[in-house]
């Protein structure tokens, strides 16, 4: 083999593995998930924003509640519509999870879909399994 | 030129293989590590660093000692070190990628590691020493790089790297300061809190580091045909006399004033180190061996008739290695920690996965300087047409 | 909707630089102010209690031997999720005991009353006025509050412990293995840790935000007092002006915040 050739194959070789994630997931194609609510999420109809909002900027407000919290001793979040919310993922009732208390039905299923892996649960605790 | 790495001898692949089979083996154990967490080292809340942080000191003190074969040739145009400053400017890329290698290995959460760029906080020495090191890594990459470049077609290498050089020649003792600034300026560690701290890491740095480079042109000669030089070595055997003696000189200043002055938290940690403290004596003989191999290299390099032995020159710089190795490597650090803030005695003790995995980032680094040295001894075969 | 969402991703992109939020909020609320009535804004609980500077007085009068300090210290262990390993080596403490020449090693002497000499002490983080941990930290995960409390943000923690070489008093402990598996009984209300980074005492900053005092000092009986340094009416000034209270290490000027009463 000449050394063209050597390089060809080589290319192909790295074009393959370059595309491998494409490659493995083909075929594999699911339906995008919907996170399922629990009874109480449902029935207070909104979240601290808007719906939409929440889905594309959870990540965000998270982010910002987390640092105001944790760094600035600010625990209460006034939503764009005037409601005073406690800021909290997962002390309490009133917290994120108080909600939200079916984390593999609402956070799960998204991030694993998206192979996003927040490491929140490393630290703080799930919400007990069998609340639905 | 990096082609020049795929073609070598038996002897060339073999090292190469043996190196890439210590480094697979301590990548498991860093793997494990990192699922386990650093517990599987010895080190505890008392002595809260330990071997990983030792072998980064030490390095970043190899990595600055190759300046002084930089500095004579562009400072004060001794032409002599013409011929081996790009092995300079290459052991210091592989120590410094050692370095970081070490720092990235003692992190809790390495992933994270990007932290210190994403909140950057200019009041924290380890924030600058990421600075620095980087910026030293980038500085011998480019110029070392350029230069043999330069060599392998005939031609001289352009102005910018020249000015690139000098201000690495500047960098380097500043990577070794700012390392010790992250020790001496720690309140309540008697151990290090000293102003010589820094002055110090340099001497030693400038013993150890050179005294590697003369043992490494030794063995270029020997097992390629391109010589570093009878004369260059010589040079490089002074320098490392007047920094061991440098080194040494320091330590009995340090002495001088915690044993003079007779305060007990500057007085403690020494003493662990050497007579042992509360019956625990893990590093005194590994400490008076130390003393006693930098002593002989001394001696040996001082007297001109040993010295200019090569065979005594090479033992003389192999125990030197190893005294410097061993008072930074495991005094430094070790003896900062113990005893702790409240007194008490709790001794260090690396473990197992903790040596394996020091020994696979030396490996690393001895990896990196094969290629390097190849490429670079190989260019000089082919131009000088042996 | 648009507008605001592509100004709360700024929000978020410029803290994640590093500002605070608060400045970013505001910013956002008058920006948004011609469109909606409110901006997102976040605030203290009303019921937080507050000081211009948190300080601690620790009553060793009122304590006899260490069945007297075990509730304190199991107070703080169970509300903060803190670990106990069986291996010395990987040990947390956020709290615990010690012999007089152990903590006040530069007041220690040979002659040192009977009392003092056999009393077991409290030990913790001294929310240093000059914290050596604050200032060696390369991520800003330790800080200091305004208030005077030294913080830590386990979320940005990268476990370089620089903060523990830092530190003079031995304060802080480190996750060197997940702590999980090492706690009896979780309390779900705080975070536990993550192997792999530093923590220390929080002075129940989370309780304090709510309106609690610290747990060491409900379970104190009166014996260990929290309150504003700067207000000359606190509890803690009247026991500081009418008692000989002691600090460790004062020479290194980094401003310990606990005092002791002996
Ligand atoms: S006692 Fe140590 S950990 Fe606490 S604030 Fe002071 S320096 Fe920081
Ligand atoms: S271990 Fe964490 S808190 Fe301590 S200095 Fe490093 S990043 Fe900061």
């Amino acid at each position: 083999m000449n050394d063209k050739n050597i390089i060809i194959t080589g290319l192909i070789i790295f074009f393959v593995f370059l595309t491998f994630p494409f490659w493995y997931n083909l075929g594999k194609a699911s339906p995008v998930p919907e996170p399922k609510l629990t009874d109480k999420a449902k029935a207070a109809k909104e979240c601290v924003e808007p719906k939409e909002y929440m889905k594309v900027e959870h990540m965000q407000i998270l982010d910002i509640w987390r640092d105001g919290v944790v760094r600035e001793a600010n625990r209460v979040y006034i939503s764009k519509k005037g409601k005073r919310f406690n800021m909290s993922l997962s002390t309490g009732d009133d917290s994120c999870m108080g909600c939200h208390s079916n984390k593999a039905e609402f956070c799960d299923k998204c991030h694993d879909y998206t192979s996003v892996t927040p490491y929140c649960w490393d630290c703080h605790i799930e919400p007990p399994k069998e609340k639905k | 030129m990096l082609e020049l790495a795929f073609k070598g001898g038996k002897k060339y692949w073999g090292l190469i293989i043996g190196l890439l089979v210590l480094m697979g083996i301590a990548f498991g154990f860093w793997l494990w590590q990192l699922s386990f967490g650093l517990g599987i080292t010895g080190m505890s809340r008392d002595v809260s660093w330990g071997f990983y942080i030792a072998q980064f000191t030490f390095l970043v003190g190899v990595a600055a000692g190759g300046v002084m074969v930089v500095l004579p040739y562009y400072l004060h145009d001794y032409k002599a070190f013409g011929r081996i400053t790009i092995l300079g400017e290459f052991l210091a890329i592989a120590a410094v990628i050692m370095c970081l290698m070490f720092i990235i290995a003692d992190l809790g959460q390495p992933m994270r590691a990007i932290n210190v760029i994403f909140y950057p906080t200019p009041g924290s020495i380890l924030f600058w020493d990421m600075i620095v090191l980087n910026g030293y890594l980038l500085l011998n990459i480019i110029v070392g790089w350029n230069v043999l470049e330069a060599e392998r077609n005939n031609i001289k290498y352009p102005g910018w790297v020249k000015a690139l050089a000098i201000f690495s020649i500047v960098w380097a003792p500043l990577i070794h300061t700012v390392t010790a600034y992250l020790y001496c300026g720690l309140p309540g560690r008697g151990f290090w809190l000293t102003a010589i701290l820094a002055p110090r890491f340099l001497a030693s740095a400038f013993a150890a580091g050179p005294a590697l480079l003369i043992l490494l042109s030794l063995i270029i000669r020997r097992v390629t045909k391109f010589d570093p030089g009878r004369e260059q070595i010589q040079s490089l055997a002074k320098i490392v006399t007047y920094a061991i003696i440098i080194n040494v000189f320091f330590f009995l200043c340090e002495v001088f004033v915690v044993f003079y002055s007779r305060i007990p938290s500057h007085m403690d940690h020494i003493k662990y180190l050497f007579v042992g403290l509360h019956g625990h004596s893990a590093l005194v003989p590994w400490m008076w061996t130390s003393i006693l191999f930098m002593v002989t290299s001394i001696i040996l390099l001082v007297i001109p008739a040993t010295r200019k032995n090569e065979a005594v020159l090479a033992f003389a710089c192999v125990i030197l290695f190893i005294g410097t190795w061993i008072d930074k490597g495991m005094g430094m650090i070790s003896g900062g920690f113990v005893p702790n803030p409240l007194h008490h005695v709790v001794e260090y003790v690396p473990t197992i996965p903790e040596l394996i995995i020091t020994l696979g980032i030396w490996a690393t680094g001895f990896f990196i300087l094969t290629i390097l040295f190849k490429i670079a001894v190989t260019v000089k075969e082919e131009v000088s047409g042996v | 909707m648009e507008n605001s969402r592509r100004s709360f991703l700024k929000l978020a992109g410029i803290s994640a630089i590093g500002l605070g939020t608060k400045p970013v909020l505001d910013a956002f609320a008058s920006s948004e102010a011609h469109g909606e009535k409110h901006g997102p804004e976040i605030f203290p609980n009303q019921e937080a209690l507050t000081a211009k500077r948190w300080a601690m007085v620790i009553d060793t009068r009122k304590f006899e031997s260490e069945a007297d300090l075990d509730p304190i210290i199991e107070a703080c262990n169970k509300i903060h999720n803190v670990p106990k390993f069986k291996e010395k080596r990987h040990e947390i403490d956020w709290i615990w005991v010690d012999e007089f020449k152990h903590v006040f090693t530069d007041l220690e002497h040979e002659f040192v009353d009977d009392r003092l000499k056999h009393l077991p002490f409290l030990v913790l983080c001294n929310h240093c006025e000059n914290p050596a941990c604050v200032r060696a930290c390369p991520t800003k995960a330790t800080f200091q509050r305004e208030d005077g409390i030294v913080l830590m943000d386990f979320h940005r923690c990268i476990g370089c412990r620089f903060c523990m070489a830092a530190c003079p008093y031995g304060s802080r402990s480190f996750n060197f293995r997940d702590p999980r598996p090492f706690i009896k009984e979780e309390n779900k209300a705080f975070p536990t840790r993550m192997k792999g980074v530093v923590e220390k005492c929080n002075f129940c900053a989370e309780r304090l935000a709510v309106g609690k005092m610290p747990a060491c000092v409900e379970a104190s009986n009166g014996a260990i007092v929290v309150g504003d340094l700067h207000d000359p009416d606190s509890e803690v000034r009247e026991l500081l002006k009418n008692n000989y209270t002691i600090r460790r290490k004062t020479h290194l000027g980094a401003g310990p915040a606990i005092y002791y009463i002996v």
